[in-house]
């Protein structure tokens, strides 16, 4: 049975932006920084409301993290912003050390991840930022699907106290989660009911996922589509009583496959209910220059894909 | 506070490092007793800390209504942790836990074990002073004038952090925001002008827009009259270089690179504790 429906095409970006600007209405102790990207996240709305809460740091991703770690000691929530390679890669160790092991309220909120960020290429395209943060104890992961997700999403970890990896893209994509929903940590969110498969998407392969999920359909194949927006903490019992009801998964997201959602799946069903999976995801590459849709295509990040992968998964059966 | 009273306390706390050092044949002395005259002499004079109504000293994260201290070159635990415990944060007994499994006294400094008086980790270098100016920015955006303090390693500013927050203080005209480089000329592998030339570390601060000062760190009334000072700048951070010595109060150590991260035996454990005097209110572990 069908939870969704397909509104306009939005950037999950400007979900987080304009979270950002209810957050500056309702939570005078949010702060926004930034790393020279204050456009690129959206930001404008919030600058303009509270000035003085915004802490424009310029390229200088390590102090950014260190003075999030710092605002928060006074009791402000800083929401440390840039894209996702230099959210996390270009500076693990300040996360390790100065948020995450010391367990500071900071919000991590990383845009323009995976592939799809184009023709910036591989420097720019990080496919290992969930798998770095996802290991750290202490660390909330999140990756919302679509803007009202990333919106909900903004507005969810503003409540949630300790550090949060939010992670999100560059491209517009279709609107199809409820501009109402209530955005539980967590807790993973069923997008379609079926009981021959079970697709756990994340970030922007749960459109296609739903794609995919259509085209099943015309063949008969009823696809349990599950967007898990919270890799950590995994919503396990959701992963698990859909695959006791199906027998078989395929994972997918715009991530290298270790570290990534997959990894994830594949642990939970080892340890409670040993089932085929099949994943769809970037094989231990980096990426390269293109279109998000080219690029999408040549690491078979597609609903095709998807497809393709349900079906050798239920042969294994 | 009087300062011979603080003489003694510095001490009670250089006795406390190589104590604690010795114990677990782990630790960093040469730093540690090099900072101690700074470290009491901030905790027990210049700080204002928070109390309850018995004067007794209490600690909340938030740090709102107080002034703060980061320790960014956490290896020099052992004189942090004296020294919290004898402004008061926890019982000096418990300093014999120092390194040893299920310790709150952890090897560098963490908040993961929640020892009162820690606001932040600190090992890996060159994050300290980001994260003081984040809590300074945090008192401004309080409306809190109370002071923020942090403590780095000459060595430490080879780390290429340190210089975007250098810059990033300044321009943000945190005046409530002082860091302290311990001036000691030596690191692990050696002399720092032979592992990586620091070269004129206040020319650098300055061109960075930095007040920069200097003090004797190992003279107790110099370290109180400069900490006091730099309190009276209220829109341009201070950089203070405080020249110390490496091991001070134990001859065998003072000056020598070679102390930054040994442990004393125990017949140089006596020797060191003979050197340094019994103080007023030393209580044995």
């Amino acid at each position: 049975m069908k939870k969704y429906e397909y509104t306009e095409k939005k950037d999950t970006r400007s979900g987080f932006g304009a979270g950002m600007a209810e957050l500056g209405k309702t939570h005078p102790n949010v702060v926004a920084l930034t790393a020279d990207l204050a456009g690129s996240l959206k930001l404008d709305a919030f600058i303009k409301e509270n000035p003085e809460r915004f802490v424009q740091c310029g390229i200088a991703e390590a102090n950014m993290i260190g003075v999030s770690a710092g605002l928060t000691i006074g009791g402000h929530i800083p929401f440390a912003t840039t894209f996702a390679n230099f959210a996390t890669g270009r500076v693990y160790d300040q996360i390790r050390q100065s948020v995450a092991y010391s367990n500071k309220n900071v919000k991590i909120c990383a845009s323009h991840a995976g592939v799809t960020l184009g023709e910036d290429g591989a420097t720019h395209q990080i496919l290992e930022d969930l798998g770095m943060m996802k290991m750290l104890p202490n660390m909330t992961v999140i990756n919302p699907c679509d803007y009202n997700q990333t919106k909900a999403a903004t507005l969810a970890i503003a409540d949630h106290v300790g550090p949060v990896y939010l992670r999100f893209g560059r491209p517009v994509i279709p609107v199809f989660t409820p501009a109402d929903q209530k955005f539980e940590i967590g807790k993973a969110w069923t997008v379609n009911e079926g009981s021959d498969v079970s697709i756990f998407c994340t970030g922007h392969l749960v459109w296609e996922a739903i794609k995919a999920g259509e085209m099943l359909a015309e063949e008969g194949i009823e696809a349990d589509i599950i967007n898990i927006h919270t890799i950590k903490p995994l919503d396990e019992e959701a992963i698990i009583a859909s695959v006791k009801k199906t027998g078989c998964a395929v994972s997918a997201e715009e991530h290298m496959i270790s570290g990534g959602l997959g990894d994830s799946v594949a642990h939970v069903l080892a340890q409670h209910n040993p089932a085929p999976l099949e994943y769809v995801g970037v094989h231990d590459t980096f990426g390269e220059s293109g279109t998000p849709d080219q690029l999408m295509q040549k690491y078979g990040l597609t609903a095709d894909k998807i497809v393709e992968q349900v079906k050798k998964v239920m042969a294994r059966k | 506070m009087e300062l011979e009273q603080l003489e003694h306390i510095a001490t009670a706390v250089r006795r406390d490092i190589v104590r604690m050092v010795a114990a677990v044949n782990s630790g960093h002395p040469g730093g540690s007793l090099g900072c101690t005259d700074f470290l009491v002499g901030l905790y027990f004079d210049v700080m204002k800390l928070k109390r309850d109504e018995n004067g007794t000293v209490i600690f909340d994260m938030d740090g709102r209504d107080e002034d703060l201290f980061f320790l960014s070159n956490g290896h020099i635990s052992p004189v942090f942790y004296s020294v919290l415990a004898r402004s008061g944060y926890f019982p000096i007994d418990e300093l014999a836990t120092f390194r040893k499994l299920d310790s709150r006294l952890q090897g560098h400094p963490t908040t993961a074990e929640h020892l009162p008086g820690i606001r932040i980790a600190s090992g890996s270098l060159g994050q300290g002073l980001s994260v003081a100016a984040g809590a300074a920015y945090s008192k401004k955006l309080n409306g809190d004038t109370n002071h923020v303090y942090v403590l780095m390693g000459d060595g430490e500013q080879q780390e290429g952090q340190i210089w975007e927050a250098a810059q990033f203080a300044p321009n943000k005209k945190l005046g409530n925001l002082t860091a302290v480089i311990d001036y000691n000329l030596a690191q692990i592998d050696g002399k720092t002008e032979y592992v990586n030339d620091n070269r004129d570390l206040a020319a650098k601060y300055k061109a960075f827009g930095w007040h920069v000062d200097e003090m004797q760190g190992n003279d107790m009334a110099d370290v109180i009259r400069t900490l006091k000072k730099a309190q009276e700048n209220p829109d341009v951070p201070t950089l203070i270089l405080m020249h110390t010595e490496m091991g001070f109060g134990v001859d065998y150590m003072v000056g020598s690179y070679k102390w930054h991260g040994v442990a004393p035996n125990a017949e140089q454990l006596t020797q060191a504790l003979n050197q340094l005097p019994l103080s007023v209110g030393y209580s044995d572990y």
